[in-house]
């Protein structure tokens, strides 16, 4: 049943231009910056061959790319929860939902279901690009795989609080505008903190993300994204319940 | 036809009520439904029929009461009970960007029918509500009466023991309300039907039984012909050429009412069991009145109706409490 809604979801999500959009323009953008970055790498290729410990080409090249496509998901995934459930509520279209015997945790996990399937065909994608390195050189496996693990569940996280704030109104736009500022603002908090040492940066996607980038999956990182996913997706299904009980 | 088939009780609603803040939209509204039966729920804008329909096919919690479908308790087993209800909401709950098969398909799989199934439940569903050359159309490029064709074939796609539609027929030219009323008409065979509506000859056309609501309560059930007794015996409209004045008229006919409608327009009531046409055209043409049409009243329903929300306004003891309904109502609507 999950699944049927998934496909449900994936359908009229690749049935608008918005979704292709949304790949092209990554695509676009992370092409720029990665030929860019494997230019600057050729011109001192020279020069880090003769120092120790320089940094190799997936520091160089890969690695901004994540950063950039961080930013880029940052932007896009409000565009892509936003209809979520607001939609259905919009066109009366969440009858057929719920008056099918289907649950609500069954529509909720359908929904974030079709958005984790979007987030994967992203990171494919960008490993894609990042493998094409190998036709010419070497790359850092361990490297490359942390920076997908950690744009895939920074990915979700942004799914789950945009399929959130998607279920509190019946207008799209609300719901995008909504998502992108909760977005900005978890990622840039701890610029309030002065002090290294404050809880804020706990609470910063962009300090979590950076570990990844850096190319050490830790613990916490993990605890931090999946605690953030599973709140939201809990607090999605309590709220859709709400509706039955109090609307 | 429908007295053929089993009685056995499909749906049971029981003493269900619904508060929105203090405001009671539905009080304590029962509900029973055999099979192969039609029963029509009448009432004025915002007397909770949606409300009542959104609990029964569980897209609303109840504040209060049970439902049961088929021995299944909505609210105990909620998917298991809406397994066996088919539901077309006011607005048809339409996917504009799919096809209709597409979309059929998605409501038959959400409705748990067998993949290996599906495309026959699609092809029946279509057939049924007239649907069968529109499998390759986009639902938004459908005109507004193929669109409720296709909110009807989602409703029955599953077999439902139980068909709720919300006034199926708002909004259609009048081939497309006969049409829609003949399916209808041949759902009731099979499954039961709850149908609610504000356009009272509908009901009179399609419905095996009644009930009216008002302001969230149930203020008539009954068959059909018992809607025909309530209003008290017949009903004539006489038209004359050469208008006696109305008390004349009046005993004339007597006991029979007489009620003047405008100028040479009559209509007479007579108590149940009473027939006073004989000696309405007996008395017409000895008077020479010019006598040219007589003919029964119309809108039988509509006078239970206005009689029914009439009588609640005439209670003396509650008579200031709705009042302020009414305001609310009339503004609510």
């Amino acid at each position: 049943m999950i699944f049927t809604i998934a496909g449900k979801e994936l359908r009229s999500m690749f049935a608008s231009p918005l979704a292709w959009v949304v790949l092209a323009f990554l695509q676009f953008v992370l092409a720029l910056i990665f030929l860019k970055q494997i230019d600057g790498f050729l011109m001192v290729q020279a020069q880090l061959a003769r120092t120790p410990n320089a940094p190799g080409l997936t520091e160089i090249a890969i690695v901004p790319m994540f950063g950039v496509a961080s930013m880029v998901l940052l932007m896009s995934v409000p565009l892509l929860t936003m209809r979520l459930i607001s939609e259905e509520r919009r066109n009366q279209t969440m009858a057929l939902l719920m008056s099918a015997p289907v649950s609500m945790t069954q529509i909720v996990l359908g929904k974030y279901l079709a958005m984790v399937v979007f987030l994967l065909l992203i990171n494919l994608l960008i490993s894609l690009m990042a493998l094409s390195v190998l036709a010419g050189g070497a790359i850092d496996s361990g490297l490359l795989v942390a920076n997908l693990v950690g744009l895939f569940l920074l990915g979700c996280s942004f799914a789950a609080i945009g399929l959130f704030i998607s279920c509190l109104t019946t207008h799209p736009v609300v719901a995008a505008v909504l998502s992108l500022a909760v977005f900005l603002g978890l990622w840039i908090i701890n610029i309030a903190a002065s002090d290294p040492e404050s809880w804020l940066h706990l609470l910063s996607l962009l300090k979590h993300f950076e570990g990844f980038m850096n190319g050490s999956i830790a613990v916490t990182d993990l605890i931090y994204f999946g605690l953030l996913t599973v709140t939201f997706i809990i607090l999605s299904i309590r709220r859709l319940d709400s509706d039955r009980l109090h609307a | 036809m429908s007295n053929t088939a089993s009685h056995e009780v499909t749906l049971a609603a029981t003493g269900l009520s619904r508060r929105y803040g203090t405001n009671l939209a539905v009080d304590d509204v029962s509900l029973e439904l055999r099979r192969g039966e039609i029963v029509g729920l009448l009432g004025p804008n915002g007397a909770g029929k949606t409300t009542t329909m959104k609990m029964i096919t569980g897209n609303l919690a109840p504040s209060a009461g049970s439902v049961n479908v088929c021995g299944i308790d909505l609210i105990e087993r909620p998917t298991a009970a809406k397994a066996r209800i088919g539901y077309l909401p006011e607005v048809p709950p339409l996917y504009k960007d799919l096809r209709v098969d597409e979309y059929l398909r998605l409501a038959g799989r959400l409705h748990k029918v067998k993949k290996t199934e599906l495309g026959r439940a699609v092809d029946r569903a279509k057939l049924r509500s007239g649907l069968s050359d529109m499998g390759r159309r986009l639902i938004g490029s459908l005109s507004k009466g193929y669109q409720q064709r296709v909110g009807i074939a989602q409703a029955i796609i599953h077999d439902p023991d139980v068909v709720i539609l919300d006034e199926p027929t708002v909004g259609l030219d009048p081939n497309q309300i006969r049409e829609i009323r003949s399916l209808i008409r041949e759902l009731g065979n099979e499954h039961s039907v709850i149908l609610s509506t504000h356009i009272l000859p509908e009901v009179e056309a399609i419905c095996d039984r009644v009930q009216i609501l008002h302001r969230g309560k149930v203020v008539f059930a009954d068959a059909i012909s018992g809607l025909h007794q309530f209003r008290g015996g017949h009903s004539l409209q006489v038209s004359l050429r050469r208008p006696p004045p109305h008390e004349d008229l009046a005993s004339a006919v007597a006991p029979a009412r007489a009620e003047k409608l405008r100028d040479g327009v009559f209509r007479v009531m007579s108590q149940p069991g009473q027939d006073p046409t004989d000696q309405l055209v007996r008395t017409c043409v000895e008077h020479d009145w010019g006598l040219f049409q007589l003919s029964p009243a119309q809108a039988s329903v509509e006078e239970v109706f206005v009689h029914l929300t009439r009588q609640d306004n005439a209670e003396p003891n509650e008579a200031e409490s709705t009042a302020g309904a009414d305001q609310s109502t009339e503004t609510t609507t």
